[in-house]
């Protein structure tokens, strides 16, 4: 902390209210710049933050990161009030975090009894485009009285042919998405959030991710999933406002007006059986995807962005099923990661795809994609879908008085305090 | 075991020097100075109320019917020093280095209790740390606790070694989880002392290098995988008796502050995290629910004796820590038929998704928890 000459408690909480009014006054354009005077140290000459306020969550457009931390969370309480209390403080804490500051009153300098607000692992870090998007899975809307808020859109998925879901992987009321070029600064940002959240919320399931496998920038390689190839290369990017509308963003009228400006998220575990992939030839694997190993052009072109002629693969190839082309349009703006979580006790890798996809209906974006694709895709021979969620993504937090969840909590006419229905409705996770 | 931190002044240390042949202690010796100290069974008369800082000296005449203790107590009842089995009609003088502050000197006829008391204020140009008297007697009130649970755990723990010594596996079994209650209550002041919870409560994988395993689980190890009742368990569990019987009458010289208090009770709850939620402490018995539900009533405890102060302070976490203790008992009576028993569900029979539960819970009171200390110590 820069205000370190024995503060008392009361004088540190002043220090922060005025440092957050500070960054309201700096926010707002592209990038928001921490404070000079913060403890910020590296991070406030370096930039490299994601402006946090915005008409719609970052990110989701925002350039894909190289490393995620996404965590689903249950809650815990039935009081609305502290519920609502909670989403304002882990917004003011997101501020914080995507600023590359530390929480609270920070790591250190504080009351040598108490242990400290921030965990310190993020010190001396940059903020290094650290996002924090949140969402609200189905699940939610069975407590504080939310029922009638809940978007139609928010269908619970259905079971896919071939799902292996575990349920200590499925489902969560609600889902924090943590994504940065720094594996430690997206972990820090979980950590402290689901601290500050202890009695509220606990950690369903968290899943971290190493590299990423899309890309949301038109001119940027297409990163290689963990089978090789690229994929999705014809990701809905961050510049295209016009297929953002159509595709990613929840129009005015589309659902109850707190929808309005946020998207759907389905999150799938989607692990890969590495082992038998990698003895699989070349030839079938190419054959896979539709797409050759090398450059990742479609079947019969030369290059990767080529317009793919879809008749020319396979029937049951990869590209040719998930194309809009075969799809009737339907495209959805993927952002997910590839993961390794060691090993399976069988000495095979834990290994596979996070898959995150955001879109404006779930109803017409993964719901028949996946359809189509659990029913021939020659990629299922490979993989099994063993995790999965889906959330509805609020709009953007608009400035320094806003709060995620704003128009969810302060539309709807819930009761202001409890509900009964949270320990029953533990049991039926929707995914 | 810890040193009592006694200070000696510099005009106090030129005192000790002159007077040391009189530190020895020695019946009959009263040199001039000293406070007399009469204790009877149902008084405890003294000479003076004040004395300067530097060596002070008791001359103690038990003149009552049973055996006595004369301590010189700390306002939080720590024991500056003290003398312990005086005999009825025999006298002893007690000698110790005192710097200035408040204190009192206690007589316990029959050794026990919290005995009859006198004021002592020692005068001296020393600096004397200003005391929160609500603090004190949170921590006075804390040790007298602390003793309690561990008079109790004595008497349970030879039940304990007595079924074990009679061959009697099914007695000892149901012994073994009763026995721990008191210790599990109070386990940082146990082990503040260091020498006491490696002999009495380590795990087999506790252990380090040549050290020889013995204490409760130990025995529970014996009881449940190898169902032994031998000579070998027999004199382990002397063994384990003698070291309760060593921790008990050590208690009243733990180092007891506010501040250690809450963290104390924090600490309960990092042992529930770490050893009992995973079920790790009774590995054989699977009675870590009992364990469980002692490290909470302790925490509690150490919570509710702290709370006057801490409620001023920080009303928003008295108010939060209320709630998450009173959520976490309603979830640990879940695991027993009934409220008044220690009777708990065996841990191998609670499922994934409960331990999850309770995992939670113990966050959830945990992290508010940690913050206790700062609320106390402001």
């Amino acid at each position: 902390m820069g205000e370190r000459v024995n503060p008392s408690r009361r004088a540190l909480i002043g220090w922060g209210g005025a440092g957050l009014a500070l960054g309201a006054a700096v926010a707002g354009g592209a990038v928001a710049m921490a404070e000079a005077g913060d403890d910020v140290g590296p991070a406030a000459e370096a930039g490299g933050a994601v402006a946090f306020h915005g008409a719609h969550q970052a990110g989701i457009a925002t350039p894909v990161q190289d490393r995620l931390h996404f965590a689903a969370f249950d809650v815990k309480t039935d009081d609305r009030a502290e519920f609502v209390r909670l989403l304002k403080d882990w917004t003011a804490a997101a501020r914080r975090l995507t600023a590359g500051r530390a929480v609270g009153e920070g790591a250190y300098g504080g009351l040598a009894e108490a242990p400290p607000d921030d965990t310190g692992e993020a010190l001396g870090l940059r903020p290094s485009r650290l996002t924090l998007t949140i969402g609200f899975g189905p699940s939610l809307f069975e407590k504080f009285g939310l029922a009638g808020q809940r978007p139609a859109a928010l269908v619970d998925l259905p079971g896919f042919p071939g799902d292996n879901l575990d349920a200590s992987r499925t489902g969560g009321d609600l889902c924090v998405q943590a994504c940065a070029d720094d594996p430690q600064v997206a972990v820090h940002a979980i950590r402290n959030l689901a601290r500050i959240g202890f009695g509220k919320v606990a950690v369903r399931w968290s899943q971290l991710g190493f590299g990423k496998t899309s890309s949301t920038t038109p001119d940027a390689q297409t990163p290689r999933n963990l089978m090789g190839f690229k994929d999705g290369t014809r990701n809905i990017a961050g510049t295209e406002a016009g297929r953002l509308e159509k595709f990613v963003w929840v129009g005015d009228g589309d659902g109850p007006d707190w929808m309005t400006g946020g998207s759907y998220l389905v999150a799938r575990r989607i692990r890969m059986n590495i082992e038998t992939w990698d003895r699989t030839s070349l030839q079938e694997q190419e054959d896979v995807f539709g797409r050759d190993k090398g450059e990742g052009a479609p079947v019969g072109r030369a290059k990767e962005h080529d317009a793919p002629f879809l008749k020319a693969m396979k029937p049951d190839a990869h590209v040719r099923l998930a194309h809009p082309d075969s799809n009737g349009g339907i495209t959805i703006l993927r952002r997910g990661y590839s993961f390794t979580d060691g090993t399976d006790g069988l000495g095979r890798l834990d290994a596979g795809l996070f898959f995150l996809a955001y879109q404006r209906d779930v109803r017409e974006g993964f719901i028949p994609l996946q359809r189509r694709l659990s029913a021939s895709d020659a990629l299922n021979e490979y993989i099994q879908h063993v995790g999965s969620a889906v959330f509805a993504i609020p709009p953007g937090v608009r400035d320094t008085d806003d709060w995620w969840g704003r128009t969810l909590f302060t539309e709807s006419s819930g009761s202001s305090s409890s509900t009964k229905s949270s320990e029953s409705a533990k049991s039926s996770k929707g995914a | 075991m810890r040193a009592l931190r006694l200070t000696v002044t510099a005009a106090a240390t030129a005192a000790a020097l002159t007077a040391l042949s009189a530190c020895t202690a020695k019946s009959d010796a009263e040199g001039a100075g000293a406070i007399k100290v009469t204790a009877a069974d149902s008084t405890c008369a003294t000479s003076t109320k004040s004395v300067p800082a530097g060596h002070v000296t008791l001359a103690i005449e038990n003149t009552g019917s049973k055996a006595t203790e004369v301590e010189i107590l700390f306002p939080d009842d720590r024991i500056v020093s003290e003398k312990e089995n005086i005999g009825p009609g025999t006298r002893y003088t007690l000698t110790a280095e005192v710097k200035a502050g408040s204190y009192e000197i206690a007589c316990r006829p029959g050794m026990k209790g919290h005995g009859v008391r006198q004021k002592l204020t020692v005068t001296g140009s020393g600096t004397v740390a200003k005391r929160n008297p609500a603090l004190d007697k949170a921590v006075a009130d804390y040790r007298e606790y602390a003793q309690e649970q561990a008079d109790a755990t004595v008497p349970l723990a030879r039940t304990f070694a007595d079924a074990i010594k009679a061959g009697d596996l099914e007695a000892a079994k149901k012994a073994y989880a009763p026995s721990r209650l008191g210790w599990e209550r109070t386990e940082p002041i146990a082990e503040s002392f260091g020498d006491i919870d490696p002999k009495t409560d380590t795990r087999a994988d506790g252990l380090e290098e040549g050290q020889k395993w013995t204490g409760w689980h130990r025995l529970e190890k014996a009881l449940w995988a190898d169902r032994k009742t031998g000579a070998t368990e027999a004199a382990l569990a002397d063994r384990l008796v003698a070291d309760l019987t060593d921790w008990r009458e050590r208690v009243g010289k733990a180092e007891i502050t506010p501040t250690s208090m809450a963290n104390g009770a924090k600490e309960l709850l990092d042992e529930v995290a770490t050893g009992k939620v995973t079920g790790e402490e009774d590995r054989y018995s699977h009675t870590d629910l009992v364990d469980f539900k002692a490290n909470v009533e302790g925490a509690q405890k150490a919570y509710e004796l702290l709370k006057p102060v801490a409620a001023k302070n920080d009303p928003a976490l008295t108010g939060e820590l209320d709630k998450q203790f009173a959520a976490l008992d309603t979830l640990l009576d879940k695991y027993r038929a009934d409220r008044t028993s220690y009777d708990f569900v065996s841990y191998d029979k609670v499922t994934g998704d409960q331990r999850k539960e309770l995992s939670d819970a113990v966050n959830a009171l945990a992290e508010p928890l940690s913050k206790l200390a700062a609320a106390v110590a402001k």
